[in-house]
């Protein structure tokens, strides 16, 4: 197996494609571009969760603090994203999905998007700490450095699971939404967890199934280029069969009421039945549209902004004393 | 046809970034005193 290590950086202002004339200094990068090395489609997702997190827990935060939380949260996603698609780029310069992206598209240096990423990150710490509290930002700090330096760095280069451990990293935001909110961790953040944790396998692995060819082409090791489509639609299901009682977890251990438990034993009955279309599948022909992976790519997304606006209803439900 | 003036392409470009970086910074100001102000009530 090929091992996908970045080149080593070269000095700032002198990056393939940096756009410049000759003699002339390289044009800066627009804010535009330092906004799209975020992911801010990416950081949609880890700001609801934060937001659910923060708003289902058992305590109430004064809104400019929960701002504040959520802010921090935001820019710590977007640090880790822009310190992934520095160490990334040249990765990113060979897959059709991402080499647009400002670095391997040549609009911005790498030097500039790694102070950048550094810099909201570690903003982002601190701010989150004295404003919240330390555990809140101990908890962001790991997040980052896990998605930095564990995923990005260690694992995604190496291993087929890279995905499956690298979840944790997309799974801490409800986590620090809810240690912001009652400054303590119990049983049912962690849960939360848990669920953005095992839900990333199949949601990732979908995708995979229909840009492995891009995957393959830069040697990241990702299971359907490693382990064969057979394995990683038996993997999709076995994750998926796992979401069902445990999206339901929190509803039987009394942390969220019968709506949220009913909305997500529908949610994530639906999830196994698009799973299983892509479970039972064997290999898709050559030509093939890839139809039941897109839809379960598509609504692993929906499922998850579905269950935990789920949650935050169920618990909005419970306050105001109209459900018990 | 329009003709590529890095100058002034240049100058477009820092000018947008010093906006949003007085924008940012202005709203960070702002969220401070909040803060502050939640902090003691």
């Amino acid at each position: 197996m090929k091992q996908a290590v970045p080149r080593p950086l070269p000095p700032a202002g002198e990056e393939n494609g940096a756009p410049r004339l000759r003699g002339e200094l390289p044009l800066p990068a627009h804010w535009r571009d330092f906004f799209a090395l975020t992911k801010p489609r990416v950081m949609s997702l880890v700001i609801f969760t934060g937001l659910c997190g923060l708003l289902a827990a058992p305590a109430a935060i004064h809104p400019v603090l929960g701002f504040t939380a959520i802010l921090c949260i935001a820019g710590a996603a977007g640090g880790a994203a822009a310190l992934n698609q520095w160490w990334e780029a040249d990765l990113d310069a060979g897959m059709k999905r991402t080499a647009g992206r400002p670095l391997p598209a040549g609009r911005m240096d790498r030097t500039s998007a790694r102070d950048f990423g550094v810099g909201i990150s570690a903003g982002s710490v601190l701010l989150m700490g004295l404003a919240i509290g330390w555990l809140a930002a101990a908890i962001l700090a790991v997040s980052i450095v896990y998605y930095a330096v564990i995923y990005t760095i260690w694992l995604k280069p190496r291993t087929p699971q890279n995905i499956v451990i690298g979840g944790g990293a997309g799974a801490f935001p409800p986590l620090i939404g809810w240690v912001a909110a009652t400054g303590h961790i119990t049983w049912m953040p962690v849960i939360l967890f848990a669920i953005i944790f095992f839900w990333t396998p199949p949601h990732f692995w979908a995708l995979a199934l229909f840009v492995q060819s891009d995957y393959a082409k830069v040697g990241i090791p990702m299971m359907p280029v490693v382990a064969g489509e057979a394995s990683t639609r038996r993997q999709i299901l076995f994750y998926a069969a796992l979401l069902l009682p445990l999206s339901a977890l929190p509803w039987f251990i009394g942390g969220a009421g019968a709506v949220y438990g009913v909305a997500a034993l529908a949610l994530s009955t639906l999830f196994l039945l698009l799973s299983l279309r892509v479970g039972l599948r064997r290999r898709a022909a050559e030509g093939d549209t890839m139809k039941p992976e897109k839809q379960l790519f598509a609504y692993s997304v929906i499922y998850l902004f579905a269950l935990f606006a789920g949650l935050v209803a169920d618990h909005w439900l419970v306050v105001q004393g109209i459900t018990a | 046809m329009t003709t590529f003036d890095p100058d002034a392409r240049r100058k477009r470009i820092v000018r947008s970034r010093n906006l949003v970086m007085a924008l940012l910074l202005a709203a960070f100001a702002v969220l401070v005193f909040a803060i502050s102000i939640a902090k003691m009530s």
